[in-house]
């Protein structure tokens, strides 16, 4: 990494990213507020909507600009690394966005509201369809609330078998940083079954 | 009972306004930057945007946090940065993806730090 003079005098720190996922109003700013050193902070990014109609590609491309808003934390795990968590832009019609988070995230966290199941489809689909990073699925009790079991809940949402499913609090600091410490956990052992022998 | 639905419908009619990157190193939104040499003022030929920039990140920070603090959008902050890393004056700080088994001791080491700080 190291290719340029000026870096030397630099003390080496490093940074990796969890992306916290869910439907609107499951409770990704709350989690990413309670396990941050920092008060969640929302930053825009500015998306260009490009002209959709396939059959005038000979008028004038229309471009719409829309901002999209997204709030991360951040965690300094030792002295040379930090760990930031960025909570998805919660309108499911921005995948764009989610592609730019999700490339080069240790892993994911898909927050489940369990009242209402259906609104985490999307987001676990994405998930399961790309692959491309481990995830977990952390199940959002409001109130308490235990309407359906762990298993009922990843047979609803055809969860993996091997991705762990857990209950949580997000609103608390503790309950919030098992689930980020069961994420590394099993991002690891994902990486450990692709290693190769020897 | 299932919620599953047809795969692959998804459309992306957006795109990302500026996310160009000069830069061979990942400048992604975790990625943390330093000013080369923090003691220098900021060259007076930069735009006044690139010179907050480089005044910012005379502390190490990310490309969210400079986003952010500095009220500009990620992807124009993307392409500053990486202009600025391109004139060798900002540094680009290695970015653990955690992708591949070589740094699962970089994992290792997160994992220890979040055992320590949430017991
Ligand atoms: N009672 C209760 N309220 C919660 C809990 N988690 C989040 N909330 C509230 O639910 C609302 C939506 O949460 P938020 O984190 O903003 O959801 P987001 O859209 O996924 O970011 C907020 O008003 C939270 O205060 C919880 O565990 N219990
Ligand atoms: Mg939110």
């Amino acid at each position: 990494m190291v290719s340029n003079d000026y870096s030397s005098d630099i003390p080496t720190k490093m940074s990796t990213k969890i992306v916290i996922a869910g439907g609107f109003g499951a409770g990704k700013t709350t989690l990413v507020g309670s396990v941050s050193e920092i008060p969640a902070v929302t930053t825009e990014a500015v998306m260009t909507e490009a002209s959709i109609g396939h059959d005038d590609i000979s008028a004038t491309p229309h471009k719409v600009t829309t901002t999209v808003a997204m709030d991360f934390g951040r965690i300094t795990v030792d002295q040379q690394l930090i760990m930031y968590m960025f909570g998805t832009p919660g309108q499911t019609r921005f995948w764009f966005m989610w592609d730019d988070l999700v490339r080069g995230a240790v892993g994911a966290v898909v927050v489940v509201d369990c009242r209402r199941l259906a609104e985490s489809f999307e987001a676990v689909d994405y998930f399961e369809t790309n692959r491309r990073i481990p995830y977990i699925v952390a199940l959002n009790r409001f109130d308490g609330q235990l309407e359906y079991t762990t298993e009922q809940v990843r047979e609803a949402l055809e969860v993996s078998p091997s991705v762990p499913i857990l209950d949580f609090d997000a609103r608390d600091r503790s309950s919030g940083g098992t689930v980020l410490k069961t994420l590394l956990r099993y991002a690891l052992s994902t990486n450990a079954a692709a290693a190769p022998v020897g | 009972m299932s919620y599953r639905k047809r795969r692959g419908s998804r459309i992306r009619p957006y795109t990302f306004t500026g996310g160009r990157t000069r830069s061979r190193h990942p400048l992604m939104v975790q990625t943390l930057v330093s000013t080369a040499d923090p003691s220098n003022d900021p060259p007076a030929k930069l735009m006044p945007e690139s010179q907050r920039i480089y005044v910012l990140c005379r502390e190490t920070r990310s490309v969210a946090e400079v986003s952010a603090e500095l009220k500009i959008p990620l992807g124009v902050a993307q392409v500053l940065l990486s202009d600025l890393a391109e004139l060798g004056l900002v540094y680009i700080h290695p970015t653990i993806t955690g992708n591949s088994p070589s740094e699962n001791q970089v994992l290792e080491r997160a994992l220890r730090g979040l055992e320590r700080l949430f017991q």
